[in-house]
């Protein structure tokens, strides 16, 4: 009898496999979050915006603090062909005889050949017993009673009766009102306005200084001229819309989540050794945590803001970041507080304790970790938070300080000029809203993953 | 029941302290003080106007007569504003902040409960789309944008219609409408989200089975069982989001110049006019301490379940 025989039957039969490979907490929540489409949208949307901000300026080099007087609140969709000319060719005054009758303003006011945004010339008649004219320029109509606009210039003779506008001309419609006065400088009550819609031309000397054109030999008059781009317009200052755009969003990106980062920090550490420790020490601690919940929130920023004070040329942003640290730990202590309690009567927790862990072992490794999933659920709602609140202080002038951008600052600047040419509030604003709305979404995206208590039913 | 809320009451009176405290210090550590701004004076006006203000002593007794005058319910006088009392300050500016304020929480409270309703009855139906896309917009835009597009809104208005609702200021209910509906958008957005969750999780209880399956008319399982029921989470939020909308305020009322609180405390701050920062803060704070208490007891009136013991 060789041992051969007595081998075992062969038992094992085709069991059907029904387990799947064991996912940890981490794996699972990811699995979870990357089936949500929306959510994993709002993830690539906050990607998009972290690249914008700190990998844009590095494409789009326009400098975000340089100011073009001439093409303030240009839109983005302005005409960009300027007509090359020569040297304006000298003024010359037009001088009438001196005039009669009894009228107060000129009876007409007219531009003298075509009217360029190099210069304007207008010329009018004359007005009896003026002692010279005084030009206002304004970009709305001008009615009698309110402020004619900017006083352009003056002639101090009556029968000087024309003026060449060369300021910072734009390719936008311009009343021009011509009003006479008197011996002491003061305007007669009647005016008369022309409007004037400047064409875009640039002369040669100027091409050449800007380097639009290299060799002033190769160009004609009458040529045309590619003047810069700005893909969303630019400011009232004429700052590049997009460079700033993107220097705002690294201010109001790194404050809506650096200060996030630290308040929840400050909130894990108080909120776990109140729910671990219990008894005195919790009571203290979350007394005091109620106190500062009850703190009129906006009123305290303010009030901090000032506090900190800002040194000449800063920025505010770490007084901003202080101080909403300051007052926005306490959500975060009593969220991890509540969940380090329960987590507390674990057995794993007991267990651990009789195989000799230190409290401090017990906290970091047990309770903290286990409370990742809603700190970090609480961390993605957080941002958006703070970012409106940024943009709000910014908004009211207690934020950042001028001229650093932030979208809050940019719809603040934005807003007076906002029936003329709206895209200057409409992109900040838009940017605002678009990071706020990608937060809140990857938050509902991580709480449906991470939690499954408080998985959303839609 | 008397217990809870003298308790409840004790706890606030705590809280009131500590915010005034907190106040007083942060205040008193701003460099600058209140008469830096005045024209030059000689030594001996400022030594008078400061013993005039209680300036001359030491914090921690000005300190001290300042906890003793708000005890009594007294705030002193403003720096900027010459013979104003702070509280004829807050007795003049606050009913009109407060006023804007009520008025939006209505409006969000209302709208609120009223969508929410809507998008739960035709889930996933156009209305309910359509409600939800309003409501995203409502939570991602910022206040001072809707403020700013509302006031452009009713230029606009005027213009088509040939009607004149204010623009600006403060006065009739004209003035108030827009800018009270603006102020509670965002918190209207919010409990829209909040009542369609609770809503749809209702749906799916025992008693509304049982209610149907007894023949009760749907209209009345609606309003007696679903709606009443899905109020309770709302009302829960109404405390926190009355501080939400106080802060709002601040940009409503500099955008369509409402001559509330909120536009009021900046220029203090500014100016660092002690006594109305300190009078505000105070007020706002003790105010908005009250508003949690009413609204955690009103929500033991409307849901028996809640039992105030402890």
């Amino acid at each position: 009898m060789t041992e051969l025989s007595f081998r075992p039957v062969e038992t094992a039969q085709d069991v059907e496999k029904t387990s799947r490979p064991s996912l940890s907490y981490w794996q699972d929540a990811w699995l979870r979050l990357v089936a949500n489409k929306r959510a994993m949208t709002s993830l690539f949307v906050i990607i998009f915006l972290i690249l914008f901000a700190y990998l844009g300026p590095l494409v789009w080099r326009a400098d975000h603090t340089e100011q073009h007087l001439d093409k303030t609140s240009q839109a983005p969709w302005v005409n960009r062909n300027a007509i090359l000319i020569a040297e304006e060719a000298e003024w010359e005054d037009v001088v009438v005889a001196d005039p009669t009758g009894t009228h107060q303003a000129p009876m007409s006011v007219e531009v003298i050949g075509e009217a360029r945004t190099t210069s304007v010339g207008l010329k009018w008649d004359a007005v009896p017993n003026a002692a010279g004219y005084r030009i206002y320029r304004h970009i709305l109509e001008p009615k009698a009673g309110f402020p004619l606009g900017l006083p352009i210039g003056e002639t101090e003779d009556r029968t000087h009766v024309s003026f060449q506008d060369r300021m910072d001309i734009q390719q936008k419609t311009y009343w021009y009102s011509v009003a006479a006065v008197d011996e002491d400088g003061k305007d007669f009550e009647e005016f008369t306005s022309v409007e004037v819609r400047p064409r875009l031309y640039i002369t040669v000397g100027e091409a050449l200084r800007l380097g639009y054109i290299t060799d002033a030999s190769k160009v004609e008059p009458g040529d045309t001229v590619l003047l810069d781009w700005h893909p969303l317009g630019t400011d009232y200052l004429g700052r590049d819309m997009l460079a700033r755009l993107m220097k705002g969003a690294q201010v109001s990106l790194s404050i809506g989540i650096v200060a996030p980062l630290l308040f929840i920090i400050i909130g894990i550490l108080i909120g776990s050794v109140a729910g671990f420790f219990g008894g005195a020490v919790d009571s203290a601690l979350m007394r005091f945590t109620d106190f500062v919940i009850a703190l009129p929130f906006l009123l305290f920023m303010i009030l901090f803001m000032v506090w900190f004070g800002i040194e000449a040329g800063g920025s505010g942003i770490p007084a901003m970041v202080v101080a909403l640290v300051l007052l926005s730990w306490p959500g975060v202590a009593r969220l991890v507080r509540g969940e380090v309690l329960q987590i507390r009567e674990h057995g794993y927790v007991e267990a651990s304790r009789l195989l000799g862990g230190s409290n401090s072992w017990l906290i970091g490794r047990h309770m903290i970790p286990n409370t990742m999933g809603v700190v970090l659920v609480s961390f993605t709602f957080a941002v958006p938070a703070t970012i409106f609140t940024e943009a709000f202080l910014s908004f009211i002038g207690m934020g950042v300080v001028p001229p650093t951008p932030s979208w809050g600052a940019m719809c603040n600047d934005g807003i007076r000029t906002m029936e003329k040419t709206p895209h200057e509030l409409l992109f900040p604003a838009l940017f605002i809203s678009i990071t706020v709305l990608a937060f809140n979404l990857l938050g509902d995206g991580l709480r449906d993953a991470l939690d499954a208590r408080l998985r959303s039913r839609e | 029941m008397p217990r809870y809320i003298g308790m409840r009451l004790l706890q606030g009176i705590f809280t009131v302290w500590f915010i005034a405290t907190a106040t007083f210090w942060v205040m008193h550590s701003i460099p600058g003080d209140p008469l830096e701004s005045e024209k030059a004076m000689s030594p001996e006006i400022r030594a008078n106007l400061e013993a005039k203000y209680g300036l001359d002593k030491n914090e921690f007794i000005q300190y001290w007569i300042f906890l003793g005058n708000m005890v009594r319910g007294d705030f002193g006088w403003s720096f900027e504003h010459e013979n104003r009392r702070v509280n004829d300050i807050i007795a003049e500016q606050f009913p009109v902040s407060a006023t804007l304020g009520i008025l939006a929480i209505v409006f969000a409270g209302l709208g609120g409960v009223l969508w929410g309703a809507l998008t739960a009855l035709y889930r996933n139906k156009w209305p309910d789309v359509l409600i939800i896309i309003l409501v995203i917009l409502g939570i991602s835009v910022p206040s001072f944008v809707f403020a700013t597009v509302g006031q452009l809104g009713i230029v606009t208005l005027n213009k088509i219609a040939g009607i004149d609702v204010p623009v600006a200021g403060w006065g009739t209910v004209w003035h108030m409408l827009i800018p009270a509906l603006v102020l509670g958008l965002g918190t209207m957005a919010f409990l829209t989200r909040l009542m369609r969750t609770s809503m749809l999780e209702i749906v799916n209880a025992d008693y509304i089975r049982t209610a149907r399956s007894k023949g009760v008319p749907i209209a009345q399982i609606f309003s007696r069982h679903q709606l009443r029921n899905a109020i309770l989470p709302v009302l829960t939020v109404l405390g926190p989001s009355i501080a939400g909308i106080t802060t709002g305020g601040f940009v409503v009322e500099n955008v369509f110049g409402i001559p509330g609180l909120g536009k009021y405390f900046v220029t203090a701050v500014q100016q660092s006019d002690y006594g109305v920062i300190m009078g505000t803060t105070v007020f706002y704070g003790a105010f908005l301490v009250l508003m949690v208490i009413i609204v955690d007891l009103l929500y033991a009136v409307v849901d028996p379940r809640v039992r105030l013991n402890k």
